[in-house]
C-alpha cells in the first residue's frame, strides 16, 4: 500500500542525508559534495567553518539531525497497523498466556503467587486488564481455552502497543548512531516486516514489555552520549534519568534485563574513562560526572526496582499458591494463610502432628512419600526429601523413643531429648545410616524406615534448640531446631540439590557429618496440631521489607536454575536461533484450527545473519587499514568511525544478549533470542547502509549512485515480498499443514525443522 | 600400552602416550591391571620409570620459572624467589611424583611462554629467534595435547602474540614476513602437531579395547579384534532378502540391537492402559539369535536374495521379518508401554484379528550425502519411517518391566524434529539369505557369519569422530568424596587423599603450602589494586613509571594475572566433577607473579625499609610450613594420630587416621 510513498521518501532521505554528516571540516565537506551529490547546494549551515560545540553550530546540527518527521510518522503508523491487526485473534489462550494471563488475574484478585520473573511485567499486564474491564475471573488453565465473554483484548492490546514502539525506537537509535536516514529506514523496515516480532508483540507475554524497556534504555543512552558536549543541562539530566528508569523497568520485567544494564554499564565506564582523560576538566568536575552517573544509573534504578517490589508485596496480601516457597515468617503476612494471626500450641509436645521447614531460603518442608530410593542409591528404603509445596505428605508425628504411656497432658519436648519422627501418611520413621547420600556423597543417606513406627536404633534423633541449654522447651515457629542423629552423630541437612526423576525433582535431604550451624541444618516447626493442648495466638516477628526483598530474590534465582530441560520437551539450542532453525507453536496443531507459529521472517533473519559476518569483515578491513596508516578519504574515515563507534555498540549489545545463553543451564526457548535480534537488526541497518554508500569503491560516479539506490530498492522489495509470503505465520493459518498439498503455505517450508 | 583402544574424556592422547613411553623404556609389559587405588605393584613392574617422566617434567618446571621471570624483565633475585616458591609447593611435588598429567601440562605451558618471550625479546632477525618461536608453537600444541586445559594457556599466548603483532602492524618498516612467521608457528604448526598426536595414537592403538562401544560401528570395524572379527567380509550392500542385525546409534554406553521374542505385550499395563497384545519388539544389549531380521520386498513372498542381489535404496519401502518367529515389524496407533506419547511397535502376524497390518517401512538413509544412496552395512545410518503414520522407529531407552525381561523399549514416534541419533539404526551383521524354508533359515541364522574382505575408514573420519566423542562424552554427574568446587580452591578448603598405608598412618595427601597460597592470593589482589591506581593516575597525566617499566608491568600482569584467570574462571562455568588439582596450573602463574611484584614495589615505590626483612620472614615461614607438611607429601615418616590431628590446620581437611 505505502510502497510509492516509501520510495519517494527514500529519495528525500538520500538528499538530506548527505548533509547530515556532522563532524566534517568544511574543505572535506566540499570535496565530499563534489564527489557525491549534485543536490546539496541549497543546504544550510555546514558551509560556515565551525568548531565543535559552539552554540550556533549546535542548533544547526540539531535541526539537521532531527529525523524526518514524515518518515517517523510513517514508521509509527505502519508499526501500529501491523501489530494491532487481528489483535483479538485467535480468541483463545495462546502458549505462555496461560502463565502471564493467570498471574495478571492473581494481581487483580490480590492472591500471592510465585514466579521466577520479577513482578513489573505482570503488574503492568494486570493494570492494563484492570483498566479495560477484565475482572480476573478467567482461569487461564491451559493453552487453547476459549476466552468467551472475558475482556482479554486490553491486555493483548497493551503488549502490542509497547511492541509497536520497537521499530520506532530502532529508527531513532540507528539515526542517532549512524547519522544516516537510510540506515534508520533499513533497520525500521526489517523490524516492521518481521513476522516473529509481530507475533511476539501480539500476545499477553513479558517479552514485548521487556524489549520496550531495553530499547528505551538504549535510546536514552545514545541520546545521552550525544549530549556529552554540554553536561549538566536539563536534557542531559533527562536522558540520564530516563535511561536509569528504563533499566529498572527492564530488570523489573525479566532478569534478562541484566544484560542491557551491563551494556549501559560498559558504555558508561568508557564514557567516564574519556572524561577522566580530558585534562581540561578539574578533578572536581570528574567527581561530579561520576556522582551524577551513580545517582542516575545506580541509585535511581535501585530505588525504582525496590518500589516495584514494594507495590508487588502490598498488592498481593492474600494467601495463594506461592506460599510454600517462602519462610514461615514471610507467610505470616498473608491473609488466609494458616500462619496469619496463627494460633497453635506454643511448645512442641509429644504426640503432635507437625510440619518441619528448613531455614535455608526456599528450603522446603521435610517430606516423604510411598516411593523407594532406586537400586544403587544407598539402601533401597523409602525416600525422604524436601518439598516446596504444602502437601499432606509433609506431616510428621513426634514420638518418644519407646512405646508411649498415654497421659492426660502430653509431655513437652525439651532440648536434648531423643525423639522419633514418624511420617503420618506412611508410618515410617525418619531414619539415617552409614550409606552415601544420593547426590552429596560426603553426607549420609536419610530414609523412611520401619512399619507403624516400629523401626530400629537408627531412628532416634536428638533435638537441639540453637542457642539453647539442656531442658529448654522448643517454641513452635520461633525456635531454630537441629536434629542430630544419635547413632552416627550427623545432623539433618537439606543440601538444596534437586534429585533426578526418581525423586520427583524434589530437593535432597541428607545427614551431614559436619556439625557447623548453617541454615541448611536448621529447621523450624511450622504447623503444630495437638488437640490436647490449648491453642495460643502466636505473633511472629514480621520481617522487614529488605528481608522480604532478599528472600524473594533468592527464591526466584533458585526457581530459575531449577528450570532444567525435561526429557520429552523440545529443547532449543542457542545456535538454532540466529539461523531461524525452529520456531515455537503458539496455537493450533491440526488442520482445522487457526494456527499461529512464532518464526522470524526468514529473509529478514538471514539478512541479519549475513550482515553480522559482513560487519566483522568490514570492521577488520577498516581497522587494519587505519592501523597500517594507509591514507583514507574523509568519507571513508567517517564510515569507519560509524562502524567502530555506533556499530561497535550495537554489536556489543548483540553479544551481551546472546552469548550468555550458551552457558545457561536452564531450559531455553526460541523467543529468548528476540532482544539480541533487535540489536542485530539495527546493526544490519548500519552495515548495509555503509556497504551501499561504499559502492563508489567499485564503480565510478553515476553508476555507483545507481547501484546504491538499486540496492536500497531491492532490499525494500525483498523484505516486503517476503512479508507478503510469510504474513500468515503471525496472522493465522488455516487449512492443511504446509507439507501437505493444497496448503496456502505450500512451498514455503524452506527448512524441514519448521512446523507450520 | 598394550595397544588397546580407550577413550579418555579429560584430554587428548599425548599425555597418556608420554606415560606409556616411560613405561616402555622401563620394560613394563602392560599386563598390570590398574584396578583400584592402593593396589600393590607386582615386583616385576619398575614403578620408577612409570613415574619418571612426570616427575622430570615437574622438576624442570622450577628452573623454567626462574628463566621465565628473567625473561619477563625482572632480576635474578626475584627469579630465585619464584623458583623457590614453586620448589616448596607441596601440592606440586605430590602431583608430579605420580603418574598424573598436571606436571607435564604445567611444564609445557611454562615452556611455551618462556620460548615466546625469548623470541619476543631477542632483537636480531636470526635463525635462533625463529627457533624459539617454533619451540613455543610446539610446546603449545603439546600442552593442548596433554590436557584440554592447555587450551586456555594457548589462547592467552595467542592473545599476547596478537597484541604484539598489532603493534607491529602500525610500524610500516616491518614487512609482512614476520607476521606470516608468527601465524605459521603459532597457528599452523600447533594444529598440525595436534592432529599428528592423534595419528600416532590411532596407529598405536589398533586393537579393540574397553571403550569400543562408544564409537560407531564403522570405527569399531577398523580396530583389530572385537567387532571386526565378526563383520569382516560381509556383503556391503543390503539387498532384499538380506539377513541383518540392526544396532541403535543412540544406545550409549551399552550397544543394543533391535530384538523380538516369543512373548506378547500384556493385555493391560499396571496403570490400566491397554495394549495390542501383539508380540513384543525391544532393544536387547546382547548378541542373540533373536536379533536377526530379514528384509522383505512387500510385493513378493520370497525371503532369499536374488542373483544378482537387488540392493535397497534410499526411499524404498520394505518389510522387516523377524528371523526366528516370522513376525513382521509393525506399528500402529496404540500407546507404547512406557512412553505413552509414542506409538507401540510390535511383531505382527495375520491371525485375522481386528487390527490391520501396518507393517510397511520406508528406508531413509540419513547420511546418504556422505555415503551413498544404497543401504550399506555399518556405514549407512538409516531411519525407518512408518509408511502409514510417518512415525520413526526410535529407541526410547526406557527399561521395560518384568514382562519384557527388562529389555529396552522401542517405539515409533511422530516427532522427527532434529536429527537425534536416537532415531538412526545401522546394520551391523549382515549376510545374504539363501534358504526359503523356515527351519533351514533358523539353522542358517544360528551359524556364524564370515567371508573375508577388508574394509578401512580413513584417518580423517576416525580423527573427527574420536575428537567429537572426546568433547561430548559426559561423565555421569556424580560427586566424589574428595571433589570440590572452584571457589574452595582459592582458600584451599579441601584436600585429596592419594594413598594410605595398608596398616600404618603413613599417607600422602594433595595439600598445598598454605603460606605460599596466602602469598599468592595476596599478590593477586595487590597487583590488581596497584594496576588500577596506576591506570587512573596515568589517565590524569601523572606518569609515575617510565614507559619501559610500565610496559614490563603490564606484560607481567598479562601473563600472570591473565594466566590465572584463563586457567581458573572457566571452571566456574563447568558442570563436571572437579578436584583441587585442576587449580594447580592457575596457581603456578600466581607464584610467578609474587616475587616479581615484590621487586617492582621495592624498586619503584618508597616502601623500601623492612621489605627485605618481610620477604625473608615470609620465605622462612613458607619453608617451615613445607617442612611440617612433608610427611603428608612424601608419605614418610609415619606420624602418630596426635601429630596428624595437630597437622589438621583447617577443619575441612580430611586427614585420615586410624583409631587404635
Amino acid at each position: 500500500m505505502a510502497k510509492e510513498e516509501c520510495v519517494s521518501l527514500w529519495h528525500n532521505a538520500r538528499e538530506t542525508s548527505s548533509v547530515r554528516n556532522r563532524k566534517v571540516s568544511p574543505s572535506a565537506e566540499q570535496t565530499h559534495q563534489s564527489v557525491t551529490a549534485p543536490v546539496s547546494k541549497n543546504k544550510q549551515g555546514d558551509q560556515t567553518p565551525s568548531s565543535n560545540g559552539s552554540p550556533a553550530d549546535l542548533s544547526a546540527r540539531t535541526r539537521a539531525d532531527s529525523p524526518n518527521i514524515l518518515l517517523l510518522i510513517l514508521v509509527t503508523g505502519l508499526s501500529f497497523a501491523t501489530r494491532l491487526y487481528k489483535i483479538t485473534d485467535p480468541p483463545h489462550v495462546c502458549w505462555d498466556e496461560t502463565h502471564f494471563g493467570k498471574m495478571g488475574s492473581y494481581y487483580i484478585n490480590r492472591t500471592f503467587f510465585f514466579d521466577v520473573h520479577p513482578p513489573l511485567g505482570k503488574m503492568l499486564i494486570a493494570l492494563a486488564g484492570y483498566m479495560t474491564g477484565y475482572d480476573g475471573t478467567f482461569p487461564f488453565v491451559k493453552p487453547g481455552d476459549k476466552y468467551e465473554h472475558h475482556n482479554y483484548w486490553g491486555m493483548r492490546g497493551f503488549c502490542a502497543v509497547l511492541g509497536s514502539f520497537l521499530p520506532v525506537f530502532a529508527f531513532l537509535i540507528v539515526q542517532e548512531l549512524s547519522r544516516s536516514q537510510n540506515a534508520a529506514v533499513i533497520a525500521a523496515t526489517l523490524l516492521l516486516f518481521d513476522t516473529g516480532c509481530i507475533t511476539i508483540s501480539q500476545y499477553i507475554l513479558l517479552d514485548p514489555i521487556l524489549m520496550f524497556f531495553i530499547m528505551v534504555a538504549v535510546l536514552s543512552m545514545v541520546k545521552f552520549n550525544q549530549q556529552s558536549c554540554r553536561p549538566f543541562t536539563a536534557s542531559w539530566w533527562l536522558w540520564l534519568m530516563l535511561c536509569g528508569a528504563a533499566l529498572a523497568g527492564a530488570l523489573g520485567v525479566k532478569f534478562v534485563g541484566l544484560f542491557v544494564i551491563l551494556l549501559v554499564g560498559l558504555n558508561t565506564v568508557g564514557d567516564l574513562w574519556g572524561v577522566l582523560g580530558d585534562l581540561s576538566l578539574s578533578l572536581m568536575d570528574v567527581a561530579k560526572h561520576f556522582l551524577a552517573r551513580v545517582v542516575g544509573l545506580i541509585l535511581l534504578p535501585l530505588l525504582l526496582y525496590g518500589t516495584i517490589f514494594a507495590v508487588h508485596f502490598v498488592l498481593l496480601n492474600k494467601s495463594g499458591p506461592g506460599d510454600g516457597f517462602f519462610s514461615s515468617a514471610f507467610q505470616s503476612r498473608l491473609i488466609g494463610n494458616n500462619l496469619y494471626n496463627a494460633s497453635m500450641p506454643e511448645y512442641l509436645a509429644y504426640g503432635s502432628v507437625i510440619t518441619v521447614k528448613n531455614l535455608r531460603i526456599a528450603g522446603g518442608y521435610l517430606h516423604s512419600h510411598w516411593h523407594l530410593y532406586p537400586e544403587g542409591v544407598g539402601a533401597k528404603q523409602q525416600q525422604v526429601t524436601a518439598y516446596l509445596h504444602k502437601d499432606y505428605n509433609n506431616m510428621w508425628l513426634v514420638r518418644k523413643p519407646g512405646n508411649e504411656t498415654p497421659s492426660e497432658t502430653p509431655d513437652l519436648v525439651r532440648h536434648g531429648d531423643l525423639i522419633r519422627l514418624e511420617h503420618k501418611e506412611t508410618t515410617r520413621n525418619l531414619h539415617s545410616h552409614l550409606h552415601q547420600a544420593p547426590l552429596t556423597k560426603k553426607h549420609f543417606q536419610v530414609t523412611g524406615y520401619g512399619v507403624n513406627g516400629m523401626g530400629d536404633a537408627n531412628d532416634l534423633w536428638k533435638v537441639e534448640v540453637c542457642g539453647g541449654r539442656k531442658g529448654d522447651l522448643v517454641k513452635v515457629l520461633r525456635s531454630k531446631v537441629r536434629f542430630l542423629h544419635k547413632a552416627t552423630g550427623c545432623v539433618l541437612y537439606s543440601s538444596g540439590k534437586t534429585l533426578p526423576k526418581w525423586g520427583w525433582e524434589q530437593v535432597e535431604v541428607t545427614c551431614s557429618p559436619y556439625l557447623k550451624e548453617t541454615p541448611s541444618s536448621q529447621w523450624n516447626i511450622e504447623d503444630h496440631i495437638n488437640p490436647r493442648l490449648p491453642n495460643i495466638s502466636i505473633s511472629l516477628l514480621k520481617p522487614n521489607f529488605l528481608e522480604i526483598l532478599l528472600e524473594s530474590h533468592i527464591v526466584m534465582i533458585r526457581g530459575n536454575s531449577g528450570l532444567k530441560p525435561k526429557d520429552n520437551e523440545m529443547n532449543s539450542k542457542p545456535w538454532h536461533w540466529p539461523i531461524n532453525y525452529q520456531g515455537l507453536r503458539f496455537s493450533g496443531v491440526n488442520e482445522t484450527e487457526n494456527r499461529i507459529y512464532l518464526l522470524g521472517n526468514p529473509v529478514v533473519w538471514w539478512i541479519n545473519l549475513a550482515s553480522l559476518g559482513l560487519y566483522l569483515i568490514m570492521v577488520a578491513v577498516a581497522s587494519v587499514a587505519i592501523q597500517r596508516g594507509i591514507p583514507l578519504q574523509q568519507k571513508r574515515m567517517e564510515h569507519s568511525d560509524v562502524l567502530r563507534g555506533g556499530g561497535g555498540l550495537l554489536f556489543l549489545g548483540w553479544l551481551l544478549h546472546y552469548i550468555p545463553f550458551y552457558v545457561m543451564g536452564r531450559v531455553l526457548y526460541y523467543h529468548h533470542y528476540f532482544p539480541a535480534m533487535l540489536f542485530s537488526t539495527m546493526l544490519t541497518g548500519v552495515t548495509l547502509d555503509i556497504l551501499l554508500r561504499s559502492a563508489d569503491l567499485l564503480l565510478c560516479q553515476p553508476y555507483s549512485d545507481w547501484l546504491q539506490k538499486g540496492g536500497q530498492m531491492g532490499l525494500l522489495f525483498t523484505v516486503l515480498y517476503s512479508f507478503h509470503l510469510f504474513h500468515p505465520l503471525s496472522y493465522g493459518m488455516t487449512g492443511p499443514l504446509a507439507h501437505q498439498p493444497g496448503s496456502a503455505m505450500a512451498g514455503l517450508k524452506w527448512m524441514d525443522s519448521w512446523e507450520f | 600400552m598394550k595397544g588397546k583402544f580407550f577413550v579418555d574424556d579429560s584430554g587428548p592422547p599425548l599425555g597418556h602416550m608420554i606415560l606409556a613411553l616411560g613405561a616402555y623404556l622401563g620394560g613394563f609389559d602392560g599386563n598390570f591391571v590398574w584396578s583400584r587405588i592402593g593396589a600393590e605393584f607386582p615386583c616385576g613392574v619398575s614403578v620408577w620409570t612409570l613415574r619418571l617422566l612426570p616427575a622430570l617434567g615437574g622438576a624442570l618446571c622450577v628452573p623454567l620459572v626462574y628463566l621465565l621471570t628473567v625473561e619477563l624483565g625482572f632480576s635474578h633475585l626475584s627469579a630465585l624467589g619464584a623458583a623457590l616458591l614453586l620448589l616448596l609447593e607441596n601440592s606440586l611435588i605430590v602431583q608430579s611424583r605420580f603418574m598424573l598429567l598436571e606436571a607435564l601440562l604445567i611444564f609445557f605451558m611454562l615452556l611455551a611462554f618462556f620460548s615466546y618471550l625469548r623470541f619476543h625479546n631477542s632483537p636480531s632477525r636470526s635463525w635462533s629467534r625463529f627457533c624459539w618461536l617454533l619451540l613455543s608453537g610446539v610446546s603449545c600444541s603439546a600442552a593442548v595435547g596433554v590436557k584440554y586445559m592447555g587450551l586456555s594457556s594457548y589462547l592467552l599466548l595467542l592473545g599476547l602474540a596478537s597484541v604484539h603483532s598489532w603493534r607491529q602492524m602500525g610500524n610500516r618498516a616491518v614487512g609482512h614476513v614476520s607476521g606470516a612467521q608468527s601465524v605459521l608457528c603459532l597457528l599452523v604448526v600447533p594444529v598440525l602437531l595436534y592432529v599428528f598426536w592423534f595419528y600416532v595414537h590411532l596407529s598405536i592403538l589398533q586393537h579393540s579395547g574397553p571403550h569400543d562401544q562408544l564409537m560407531s560401528s564403522a570405527f569399531q570395524a577398523s580396530l583389530q579384534g572385537g567387532l571386526s572379527r565378526i563383520t569382516k567380509g560381509q556383503p556391503l550392500e543390503v539387498a532384499y532378502g538380506s539377513q541383518v542385525t540392526l544396532r541403535s546409534s543412540a544406545s550409549q554406553p551399552l550397544p543394543c540391537w533391535l530384538h523380538s521374542h516369543k512373548a506378547n505385550y500384556p493385555i493391560r499395563y499396571e496403570d490400566g492402559r491397554g495394549s495390542s497384545h501383539q508380540q513384543q519388539v525391544t532393544c536387547y544389549p546382547f548378541k542373540d539369535v533373536n536379533n536377526w531380521w530379514i528384509i522383505k520386498d512387500p510385493g513378493r513372498q520370497e525371503l532369499v536374495v536374488d542373483t544378482p542381489p537387488r540392493p535397497v535404496r534410499h526411499g524404498d519401502v520394505i518389510q522387516l521379518v523377524h528371523g526366528m518367529t516370522s513376525r513382521l515389524l509393525n506399528s500402529h496407533d496404540v500407546a507404547a508401554p512406557m512412553s505413552p506419547q509414542a506409538q507401540e511397535v510390535s511383531g505382527y502376524i495375520d491371525f485375522n484379528v481386528s487390527m490391520a497390518a501396518q507393517n510397511l517401512w520406508r528406508v531413509d538413509i540419513y547420511n546418504r550425502e556422505a555415503e551413498s544412496e544404497v543401504w550399506k552395512t555399518i556405514r549407512s545410518e538409516v531411519r525407518l519411517v512408518h509408511v502409514n503414520t510417518s512415525a520413526v522407529l526410535k529407541l526410547s531407552g526406557v527399561a521395560l518391566p518384568d514382562w519384557a525381561f527388562h529389555q529396552l523399549e522401542v517405539v515409533a514416534e511422530k516427532l522427527q524434529k532434529g536429527h537425534g541419533s536416537s532415531l538412526a539404526w545401522t546394520v551391523e551383521e549382515h549376510r545374504y539369505g539363501t534358504s526359503q524354508e523356515q527351519k533351514e533359515r533358523e539353522a542358517e541364522l544360528h551359524s556364524p557369519t564370515h567371508i573375508n574382505v577388508d574394509r578401512k575408514i580413513s584417518f580423517w573420519s576416525k580423527f573427527i569422530e574420536l575428537q567429537w566423542k572426546m568433547l561430548t562424552v559426559k561423565q555421569e554427574e556424580s560427586e566424589h568424596k574428595y571433589s570440590s568446587s572452584p571457589l574452595e580452591w582459592v582458600t584451599m578448603e579441601t584436600n585429596i587423599a592419594y594413598w594410605l598405608h595398608a596398616s600404618t598412618n603413613a599417607q600422602i595427601h594433595l595439600i598445598g603450602n598454605p603460606v605460599s597460597w596466602g602469598v599468592a592470593n595476596l599478590s593477586l589482589l595487590a597487583y590488581q589494586l596497584l594496576a588500577m591506581v596506576y591506570m587512573l593516575r596515568r589517565r590524569r597525566g601523572f606518569k609515575d613509571l617510565p614507559d619501559e617499566v610500565w610496559q614490563r608491568f603490564v606484560c607481567l600482569g598479562f601473563v600472570c594475572v591473565g594466566g590465572w584467570m584463563m586457567n581458573f574462571l572457566p571452571f566456574l562455568l563447568m558442570d563436571r566433577t572437579l578436584f583441587l588439582y585442576h587449580y594447580l596450573p592457575a596457581l603456578c602463574y600466581l607464584h610467578l607473579l609474587s616475587p616479581a611484584l615484590l621487586e617492582h614495589v621495592h624498586t619503584h615505590l618508597t616502601l623500601r625499609r623492612g621489605l627485605g626483612l618481610c620477604a625473608s620472614a615470609v620465605l622462612v615461614s613458607i619453608f617451615l610450613s613445607y617442612w611440617y607438611l612433608c610427611p603428608l607429601t612424601y608419605g614418610c615418616p609415619e606420624l602418630s594420630a596426635n601429630q596428624l590431628l595437630a597437622l589438621k590446620w583447617r577443619d575441612s581437611w580430611d586427614i585420615l587416621y586410624r583409631r587404635r
